[in-house]
């Protein structure tokens, strides 16, 4: 049945009220085949886990993973809202977050029970890969009665995909996507804004580069921008024409709160309104089956 | 706190199918996208691509791999980002970014051709002296 958002919600609050719901203890115990198994497959030469029967950390789920076996569900409060999101036709999903909690390392001969709660429904929110919401969950595994081993906190963005439109023309003016922008872009298609920063020193810079230009470091890191920015300085671009756009357009230098001035078109605003100094925020454009970039129209400071 | 024996050694694995497929076999992930390619280009995909248990091995192990066998695994949190075809190479990069008795925080960064694969940061505890710094 389509929910509105706000009964999304409500089923949220319900599903959260449930509280933990206990699953079926996994088939096996931790044991150590599967754990020889593991680890060659990941490469993992650490001889902690077989020298002292223990179970690597990071398999904690998989000891009740229910693989190939045909065996009925586990009652989940994360079941109902997902059909849900899906029948309202955020039918997309995407990991986003895993986080994990090792209070301490199974050992061999344990059998591990699954609980699942949900914990939190956030949206609609808008991203590059469409309007979604964020759906969250924690999944203990308890040893014995109720002794927590590990909890899993995992959050998935239910999104509704875009409508599929006949294969565009490819956008001609492609950007240049290296080791260096590539964070940028990736932030593009997630729907982040990103400024690249020194891991050293701290200093924001864009274009991004290599190198501080004020400590010479070569660690770089990145902070999400806010999104929002000032008009510093722009053009309007009457000719020559440019393949793949209409002229004229305008070019905005964006001042951002974050201390960084990025480039970009100012859309959604008539030419003759442009003024320096116009608050701004990022919007994010399809212009074609691949490419998404970012732009800037008017919005509040 | 920067200094060079505070980076962890660079990992770059090769994503061969064999990976794929083995560690979709040893987290019990029977889900096609991890293992049989022409379902997962007809779901969009370029390839099949890791599962995230993997990931989360994989993270464990990059981090374990500097610390050694006496690092005890505290947290792993993940932020994911570009999936990880087969083909490609994971490249791993870490540093620590907070040491207190006897808990270290490591930031680790895992990216593939497309940007970045994983990012996100390992809490461990070494007992005393143990440190790899
Ligand atoms: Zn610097």
């Amino acid at each position: 049945m389509k929910l509105t958002d706000e009964e999304l919600h409500e089923l949220a609050a319900k599903q959260t009220a449930l509280g933990e719901l206990r699953g079926t203890p996994a088939a096996d115990p931790v044991n150590v085949p599967m754990i020889r198994h593991w680890l060659a497959a990941m490469g993992d030469e650490n001889p902690a886990y077989l020298e002292r029967g223990l179970a690597p950390p990071a398999m904690a789920q998989v000891w009740t993973m229910p693989g190939l076996r045909d065996r009925p569900k586990d009652r989940s409060p994360v079941d109902d809202l997902m059909a849900a999101l899906d029948a309202s036709g955020y039918t997309g999903v995407v990991a986003t977050n895993c986080e994990q909690v090792h209070h301490r390392y199974a050992r061999v001969g344990e059998v591990l029970t699954p609980a699942t709660r949900f914990t939190g429904l956030a949206g609609p929110k808008r991203t590059a890969l469409g309007v979604g919401f964020f759906a969250t969950w924690t999944v203990t595994w308890y040893a014995g009665d109720d002794e927590p081993v590990a909890e899993m906190m995992f959050r998935v963005l239910k999104f509704r995909p875009r409508e599929k439109k006949p294969k565009r023309e490819p956008y001609p003016l492609r950007p240049a996507v290296n080791q260096d922008t590539a964070f940028f872009w990736e932030g593009v298609r997630q729907g982040e804004l990103r400024v690249q920063s020194c891991a050293d020193c701290g200093l924001p810079r864009h274009p991004p580069g290599p190198l501080c230009p004020q400590c010479r470091s070569a660690n770089r890191s990145y902070a999400v921008a806010s999104g929002h920015g000032s008009l510093y300085s722009y053009v309007v671009h009457h000719r020559p024409p440019v393949p793949g756009r209409e002229t004229p357009f305008v070019v905005g230098v964006v001042e951002l709160p974050e201390g960084v001035r990025v480039v970009g078109n100012i859309v959604d605003c008539p030419i003759e309104e442009v003024a320096v100094g116009m608050p701004l925020r990022v919007t994010y454009r399809t212009m074609d089956d691949e490419l998404v970039l970012p732009m800037w129209t008017p919005g509040e400071p | 706190m920067s200094g060079e024996r505070d980076v962890l050694p660079e990992l770059s694995i090769d994503l061969t199918p064999t990976l794929v497929v083995s560690t979709a076999l040893a987290t019990m992930d029977p889900t096609p996208v991890h293992h049989d390619p022409a379902l997962a280009r007809a779901q969009g995909s370029k390839d099949i691509f890791l599962n995230i248990l993997t990931t989360m091995g994989l993270v464990e192990r990059y981090v374990t791999d500097w610390a050694g066998p006496a690092a005890v695994i505290r947290r792993i949190d993940v932020r994911l980002g570009v999936p990880a075809y087969a083909g490609d190479r994971l490249s791993f990069t870490g540093k620590v970014v907070s040491r207190a008795d006897g808990e270290l925080t490591v930031e680790v960064r895992g990216a593939v051709s497309l940007g970045d694969h994983a990012v996100g940061a390992v809490t461990l505890t070494l007992p005393e002296g143990e440190d790899p710094c």
